[in-house]
């Protein structure tokens, strides 16, 4: 496998919320880095902090009650975290740009689609005239797949469809071919012909633009179509990262398999459909032992005083559970590998 | 690359020329009768007040003594009041007044509201506290009250009693705004537009203001309608419009001495601000029909 540079790195990033009830950490102290031109999973139930990494990235975490509290987020070399907000606006659509999981209604219903795509260009480049703007939206329109993009490029969002309107927000996204694309459920509102179609777009533009992709969505059937590389969350924390093909073949993680064991298959159409029993905790809640350990069938006593440490468990693959400690392959043989 | 494009189902089929928003609540307000007929009594008014001079059979001030308290007749249609002036031209003339009364307050409240109103939804926290508080007290005092005492101090006058109806009409419009930009600004195309890059303060007046737009259009047509009436109530106080000026309200007060003897001196001046205020009303309860997205089918 050759490898990356890695263009985006989150170091031991926090992200807590003040509320009335204590300060809650959404996110907790994870690591990960997006390499060039890869697309990689972020995945998890509902809760555990997947979005709140993707505000936080975009340095949109909404404040208060929000707060970035630790750790730091490298773009190239720039810390985000640090910039002022005139220096993140510029980083914003330019270098990372973002989707959300609502077409309906990510677009200004007063505006024609035109107009905001041409101002989201205009946005960043200051010199370009309107006419160089259109030309650019209705080049990016077409890219992205939509017919009539001289038309489209006249109608306001409500005549567009939902996969239309997704279709228009990646164009918007990528009109400054920003280097790294933040897809938060990009089709969990759409139905599931138009889910294929836009993965499939997103795909395509990954390899056609070769912009890195960090992709978050609660769905495995989607990370499996399209990520290389996935990172588990659990309330606030990574759980498990590695390729998606060990992922999927060798789960390590009792969450992880869990995940995989309530996707229904063909194969075992007669069985019951597994579930894991209980909640995701409320972030914060859990403060000794694993994060997990309430709902773990393979818990023991240590898990319940101690957190365990992300385990180097193969030499691109990581775990958080106590069952892998003593597996773990030092950092050392990891360079060897891939060197 | 299957999948690629798209399918004819992400096609959504055509055939109407483009619409847009206001375009579609145009359309939705015309099929409202009533609305229409409310619309029609405003624009006869507001053509009333624009060639009122031409059209008016006499002036404003012609006195003549010898016929004062004249009943409607064919020479004097609405009659003549106690200085012997044609009720008619005065009411005509007067449109102007209170119309011009009825826009400029409103615009003034609607300017100001909405910065005020924008402001402390936008930045929340201590500004939208403080700007809160204060329309809560403005809101406390009845608003008539409150305009004569704004009067009071600037002194009775036209200008002034516009002045005292604008401010009046702040704290409403502040409110209405305040609610909507609070519910605008969690819109994800607002996050979205955060997420390309763009300015607050552009996000303020680009998006968030022109989607606040729909209820204040509303309410402003049906405040026009409340300022008419609020004006002709401070001329008739003698707070406002100043003796010679055809103020309805002025008019409905000079004539409370001859009610029973030449009850036409009150009655068209109470008619015309009835029509006023009843066609803004109706044009108002259009539009807010047209502009409601939950009428929308």
């Amino acid at each position: 496998m050759s490898e990356r540079k890695a263009i985006l790195q989150v170091k031991g990033l926090q992200t807590s919320f003040f509320t009335d009830d204590g300060v809650i950490p959404a996110v907790d102290n994870i690591d990960f880095s997006v390499h060039e031109g890869e697309v990689l999973g972020i995945v998890g139930e509902s809760g555990c902090g997947k979005s709140v990494t993707s505000l936080s990235i975009m340095g949109l975490v909404p404040s208060p009650p929000g707060k970035i509290t630790g750790g730091k987020i490298l773009f190239g070399d720039k810390e985000l975290t640090k910039l002022s907000d005139k220096e993140m606006r510029n980083v914003r659509g330019n270098d990372v740009a973002m989707i959300f999981q609502e077409p309906m209604t990510s677009l200004n219903p007063l505006f024609t689609i035109g107009n905001q795509l041409m101002e989201a260009i205009l946005i960043h480049k200051k010199g370009w005239s309107k006419k160089q703007a259109s030309a650019r939206a209705v080049e990016m329109l077409t890219l992205v797949g939509l017919p009539r993009a001289d038309e489209l490029m006249k109608e306001y969002p409500h005549q567009l469809s939902g996969g239309m309107r997704q279709r228009v927000m990646i164009a918007m996204a990528l009109v400054c071919d920003p280097k790294v694309l933040i897809a938060d459920e990009p089709t969990t509102a759409l139905d599931v012909t138009i889910q294929a179609q836009i993965l499939a777009l997103m795909k395509d533009l990954n390899e056609r633009l070769n912009t890195a992709v960090l992709l978050i969505t609660h769905d495995l059937g989607v990370v499996a179509e399209t990520c290389e590389r996935v990172v588990v969350m659990y309330a606030g924390q990574i759980v498990e990262e590695g390729p998606v093909q060990t992922i999927f073949k060798d789960p390590q993680h009792p969450y992880t398999k869990g995940l995989l064991q309530s996707v229904p298959d063909m194969r075992y159409k007669k069985q019951r459909l597994y579930s894991i029993p209980g909640n995701v905790p409320k972030p914060g809640s859990v403060n000794t032992g694993c994060r997990f350990a309430a709902r773990c069938e393979f818990a023991f006593d240590k898990c319940l005083t101690q957190n365990p440490d992300l385990y180097q468990t193969a030499t691109v693959h990581k775990t958080r559970c106590f069952l892998y400690e003593d597996q773990e392959v030092s950092t050392h043989d990891r360079t060897l590998v891939e060197s | 690359m299957v999948g690629f494009a798209p399918k004819p189902s992400d096609v959504v089929a055509q055939q109407d020329k483009v619409a847009g928003p206001w375009h579609e609540a145009w359309r939705s307000f015309k099929k409202s009768k009533v609305a229409v007929v409310g619309a029609g009594i405003v624009l006869f008014f507001i053509i009333v007040a624009f060639i009122g001079p031409w059209i008016a059979p006499q002036g404003i001030n012609e006195q003549n003594l010898p016929n004062r308290l004249q009943a409607p007749s064919f020479d004097h249609w609405f009659g003549t009041d106690d200085m012997g002036r044609d009720i008619l031209s005065r009411i005509i003339h007067g449109a102007r007044i209170s119309l011009w009364v009825g826009f400029f307050s409103v615009i003034g409240s609607v300017i100001a509201g909405s910065i005020l109103g924008i402001v402390a939804g936008y930045y929340g926290k201590w500004v939208d506290a403080i700007i809160s508080r204060i329309f809560d007290i403005m809101l406390a005092f009845p608003s008539i009250l409150l305009a004569i005492a704004v009067v009071s101090v600037l002194g009775p006058s036209l200008q002034n009693a516009l002045i005292a109806i604008a401010i009046i009409n702040i704290p409403n419009f502040g409110r209405l705004i305040r609610s909507k930009v609070l519910s605008i600004k969690e819109e994800e195309y607002i996050t979205s537009a955060k997420a390309i890059g763009m300015q607050d303060i552009r996000i303020l007046f680009s998006h968030i203001l022109p989607n606040s737009m729909a209820p204040v259009i509303v309410q402003g047509t049906l405040a026009i309608a409340t300022a008419i009436i609020e004006a002709a109530a401070l001329g008739f106080l003698g707070l406002g419009a100043e003796a010679p000026a055809p103020e309805w309200g002025k008019m409905l007060a000079d004539s409370k001495m001859y009610l029973i003897n030449a009850p036409w001196t009150m009655i068209f001046p109470g008619i015309a601000i009835m029509l006023t205020v009843l066609g803004f009303n109706l044009m108002g309860d259009g539009l807010r029909d047209a502009l409601d997205p939950r009428m929308k089918s």
